[in-house]
């Protein structure tokens, strides 16, 4: 069954964001991992970025295809997880732990607002015939 | 997904709890647990495909042999009673309508011809079409695809299952060839024969029977590690296996000779479909070839349709790629003009939009241990 974690924020592109002061931690959801199968390979934007909501900002592809990653919230990157670089079948494992991608200092904390709660995402699921 | 066709196995796969897409047409399972999961049970276990979806026609008649020779381009007449052979169906300018696999029925009486899913009402009415030009030649050609089922048990460990099902000896059936056998009690036409460059079984049985042997084969082969695997993987074994895959290293586009498959093209056989355009490309010298690569670099995984360039021109594209998951390198193949193909020789991957350098090697990515 597709996990939704509590207390994050989510997008339909199935990004989520966990917003600890203005740094958000990114990455992409269960459901998003589980739909893409074994990934392989993944692009992230280096420290120093500046990524901005709703564009692409990396690249995850699986065996079976590629995907743009879009940025949830935007801002300047400050940390990218070289783990899941060297190790993406961690998006796999664990999607909402080691599997992160950025941490972003986020220039517009009301955008992070405006992503749905962990009840709209899985709604959104739902809606969606995915979960 | 409504419209789409099923094969007698479709609840299983969903009880299973199989991710199903739209193949062809068809409702499919793509994956059961992942990919990489599933193409590692075949190379070192063994897994059952639900092939369901494959076309199978058969051809018959005094002139069965003479309307495969004109229309095929592998030597119908060199195929023993219970031999396989590969083969294509060509266009008049060389193109691939598809590739097939030909059976001599171990009866010697008539052929068994096995057409991809995708092209299965392509070749019908092709093979319609020529059987009208070709009035002289007494052949009847019978769709058995809504009759017929068809599974595959494929890896080191194929044999060692089915066998427990048949009285018959599996050890008997050399590869590419076929028997008449019972397995389970069923009357099946069983080959050595696959798409995954494992050691294997393809099985056609009665449709009805499909899910009987499904569900025995699972049973009897759990234990020894038999899974189901989905096309997922079968794509991916295939490939590492170098196997073409019509629509990517073949099609109407690429022809047999360019795409390495000349070993199935018998072309001091006489008149055939497609031969003067072969005769006259090999005459001229075949310009482009396929070739196997695997990338050297970061910079994602090779797909289909990327292009190939060398010293930043364009030389060809990309057929197939993936992650290997044998190999755990991005591998692929593409066709290249011949220029700059050969082993050990550069290429840049064009991955979107920055070349990603990338070596040709030798195919198959992966060799089936000997027995």
């Amino acid at each position: 069954m597709t996990q939704v974690a509590q207390g994050l924020r989510y997008t339909k592109t199935h990004e989520w964001v966990k917003l600890d002061g203005d740094v958000a931690t990114v990455g992409v959801t269960d459901f998003a991992q589980s739909e893409l199968g074994d990934i392989t390979y993944l692009e992230l934007p280096e420290p120093g970025t500046t990524v901005t909501q709703g564009e692409p900002m990396g690249v995850i592809e699986s065996v079976k295809a590629a995907s743009d990653i879009y940025s949830p919230v935007s801002g300047e990157v400050i940390e990218s997880n070289s783990t899941v670089v060297d190790s993406p079948e961690l998006v796999n494992s664990s999607p909402y732990e080691e599997g992160w991608f950025v941490k972003v200092r986020v220039s517009d904390p009301a955008g992070v607002e405006s992503l749905m709660d962990a009840a709209a995402y899985e709604a959104f699921l739902k809606e969606e015939g995915g979960a | 997904m409504p419209e789409l066709k099923r094969t007698p196995l479709a609840e299983r796969h969903e009880q299973l709890g199989a991710r199903m897409v739209d193949f062809a047409g068809w409702y499919m399972p793509v994956q059961y647990t992942g990919i990489i999961q599933e193409h590692r049970t075949v190379r070192t276990v063994a897994g059952l495909f639900d092939l369901g979806h494959m076309g199978q026609v058969e051809v018959a008649g005094p002139d069965a042999q003479a309307f495969l020779q004109y229309v095929t381009t592998n030597d119908v007449t060199a195929l023993t009673p219970g031999e396989a052979q590969y083969s294509l169906l060509l266009y008049p300018d060389g193109g691939v309508v598809d590739d097939i696999i030909v059976y001599l029925r171990p009866s010697g009486e008539s052929y068994l011809v096995v057409v991809n899913a995708a092209n299965a009402e392509k070749d019908l009415a092709w093979l319609a079409e020529q059987r009208e030009k070709r009035s002289d030649l007494d052949v009847t050609i019978t769709d058995l695809s809504p009759r017929l089922g068809m599974l595959a048990i494929q890896g080191p460990k194929a044999e060692a299952i089915l066998q427990q099902l048949t009285s018959s000896d599996l050890g008997e059936i050399a590869y590419f060839h076929a028997a008449e056998i019972e397995v389970d009690g069923v009357p099946c036409l069983v080959s050595r024969t696959g798409y995954t460059g494992e050691d294997g079984f393809e099985i056609y049985c009665p449709i009805e029977k499909t899910e009987q042997l499904w569900d025995r084969l699972l049973r009897v082969g759990e234990p020894m590690g038999l899974k189901p695997i989905g096309l997922g993987a079968r794509d991916t074994l295939r490939l590492e296996a170098r196997m073409p895959l019509y629509g990517n290293e073949i099609s109407a586009d690429i022809s047999p000779l360019e795409a390495g498959l000349g070993f199935a093209v018998k072309l001091d056989k006489g008149d055939f479909i497609g031969r003067e355009a072969l005769l006259k490309q090999k005459a001229e010298g075949v310009k482009r070839r396929l070739v196997g690569f695997k990338l050297v670099e970061r910079g994602g995984v090779p797909r289909t349709h990327y292009e190939v360039q060398v010293d930043g021109r364009t030389v060809g594209f990309v057929t197939s790629g993936t992650t290997s998951p044998t190999l755990g390198e991005n591998i692929g193949l593409a066709i290249v003009d011949r220029e700059v193909a050969g082993v050990g020789k550069p290429l840049d991957i064009i991955i979107r939009g920055k070349p990603v350098r990338a070596v040709q090697v030798r195919t198959p990515f992966h060799k089936q241990k000997e027995a």
